[in-house]
């Protein structure tokens, strides 16, 4: 393995007290914490706290911010943070309009924010949640966990954070995240896969030729192994199964982003989104707004997501609104 | 002198530790290569925490609950820690174990494990061990068994849990997204539940 660390068990200190020492005007630490939080403290609106297991920059303490995210909690490398971390998250952003927590669909981290939200509730604080699933690759059927939460992600606390900062009250704010979640789909594929750091070895292997289509953002093996062909070829077959899903038609709007996985060039990223666009514009779908880069990450993995948000006059509004974070600004 | 109950949690600890890598791999086959690296963090904290002349077993358990809770993360933290903090619950005050103790401890952690994961038998998790191991312990208490070789078939029924967990897709967890690319691989989890099962009985063995 080589990889641009100091100790395994410190990469996620190290990247935290790094994110902060270069965002001070964005984001503080709680004190003995894996939580970051906006600079200026709680903001007396509606919160939200979002988080996971690190590996995912700048998702998700790039996006604390005015318009996103109030705090973010950073569990080790690919794991979920535990329930005392994202309480304490809760207390530190809450505002005294409620806090709503943004959970991606994962066994542990559903587990985890829900006792964290058991814990909040029961010293007074209004907490509502939402669980996003955007991942088409898995089927949502009884037989699974549901779909992952991915990418789609990102949009939740663009829209949703920009609802809070407009002063919309917490059943107001969980509508949009919910109306959000029910009109974002994504669906990623990767080239090579990725190394964690306690682990010391790739997550799956791939011959030189081989890619794997519809992982998820923890290395964890996609859905189907197959040749590769070209990036025209392998966005044809993550967006043939995001517009199966019957949500983007023609003379629909979606807002379209196409995400790195943390090890793919941004040039790779752009031939993907030129092939994105040409596709929707052939499908008479427009497009609102475009988003390329790194976002939603998966450490060092090779490949990208796609990811569609159908959007209306009110989500447009809320797209277009600003946002101020170390990963996402927009005036 | 360090308590029972330390040394039996320090000896869980041990395994699973030794068991790092080994569980880490299971896991690399059909979740995300964590398993290990995880309980193994979360168990040299319980050691640290639980003070050694801690006589009190549930005392102790339900300490190990909640350091598992707080260090683990993943599901495992939430698994685990509500298995030994809801097993600490029913184990309060006792400085020994008889056999009605362990039975009460399995419906505890089964039932913890369930609140939790809202997961049923037969869906390649830890369950498919530890109930299973239940119903052996039960079984053969039931037919006039003493502890030990009670224990001893609640192992072996785990381990056929392991084996049977090859057989089946897994729709609970990060597995589930494998659809049948699960089948032909044990349960990380299973495994886990087993090894501690395994240190257990032999630590009993021991003490008896």
């Amino acid at each position: 393995m080589k990889k641009l660390i100091n100790q395994v068990d410190n990469v996620v200190d190290e990247m935290l007290e790094g994110m902060v020492a270069a965002y001070p005007q964005y984001v503080k630490r709680l004190e003995g914490l894996e939580v970051l939080v906006r600079a200026g403290g709680s903001q007396g609106k509606v919160a939200l706290v979002s988080g996971g297991g690190s590996g995912h920059e700048p998702a998700h303490g790039g996006f604390v911010g005015k318009g996103m995210l109030d705090g973010a909690v950073a569990g080790a490398v690919f794991t979920s943070p535990t329930p005392d971390q994202v309480f304490e998250a809760i207390k530190a952003a809450n505002g005294g309009k409620g806090v709503l927590l943004v959970i991606k669909n994962y066994t542990g981290d559903v587990m985890n924010f829900e006792m964290a939200a058991d814990m909040a509730a029961d010293e007074g604080i209004e907490v509502a949640q939402v669980v996003v699933a955007d991942d088409v690759a898995v089927e949502n059927s009884t037989w699974t966990t549901g779909r992952r939460g991915i990418a789609g992600t990102i949009f939740v606390h663009k829209l949703a954070g920009a609802c809070a900062e407009a002063g919309g009250d917490l059943a107001e704010v969980k509508r949009i995240a919910e109306k959000v979640i029910a009109n974002v789909r994504s669906m990623g594929m990767a080239v090579d896969a990725c190394t964690v750091p306690a682990a010391g070895k790739p997550s799956f292997d791939l011959a030189d030729d081989e890619i794997e289509i519809g992982i998820g953002i923890h290395g964890e093996p996609g859905v189907n192994r197959e040749k590769i062909g070209t990036v025209n070829d392998i966005s044809d077959k993550l967006l043939d199964k995001i517009l199966a899903e019957g949500i983007y038609n023609s003379g629909d709007e979606v807002a379209v982003l196409v995400n790195g996985m943390g090890g793919t060039p941004l040039m790779e990223l752009m031939i993907a989104n030129k092939h994105v666009h040409d596709v929707l514009a052939g499908k008479g779908i427009k497009i609102a707004k475009t988003i390329v880069g790194n976002y939603m990450t998966s450490l060092d993995m090779e490949g990208f997501s796609i990811t569609l948000l159908k959007v209306d006059d009110e989500l447009k509004k809320l797209l277009n609104a600003p946002a101020d974070t170390p990963a996402f600004v927009q005036v | 002198m360090s308590s029972k109950a330390y040394d039996c949690l320090k000896r869980i600890g041990d395994v699973i530790i030794e068991n790092k890598d080994f569980l880490t791999d299971l896991d690399r086959e059909i979740g995300d290569a964590d398993h290990g690296v995880n309980m193994a963090r979360g168990f040299e904290a319980v050691i640290g925490k639980v003070p050694e002349d801690q006589e009190d077993i549930g005392a102790a358990f339900k300490t190990c609950g909640m350091t598992l809770l707080s260090t683990v993360g993943g599901a495992s933290g939430p698994l685990y820690g509500t298995a030994y903090m809801d097993s600490g619950k029913v184990l309060a005050g006792k400085t020994s174990i008889e056999k009605e103790d362990v039975s009460a401890v399995f419906d505890a952690a089964i039932a913890g494990i369930q609140k939790r994961g809202k997961a049923e038998r037969g869906e390649k998790t830890m369950l498919d061990s530890i109930m299973p191991a239940r119903d052996a312990y039960n079984e053969a208490i039931a037919a006039g068994e003493d502890m030990i070789p009670a224990l001893e078939k609640a192992c072996e029924a785990a381990r056929e849990g392991i084996e049977f967990t090859k057989t089946i897709h897994a729709t609970k967890g990060r597995a589930s997204y494998l659809g049948d690319r699960s089948i032909g691989h044990q349960d990380p989890g299973a495994t886990s539940i087993t090894l501690t099962l395994e240190t257990i009985t032999n630590f009993l063995k021991e003490v008896k």
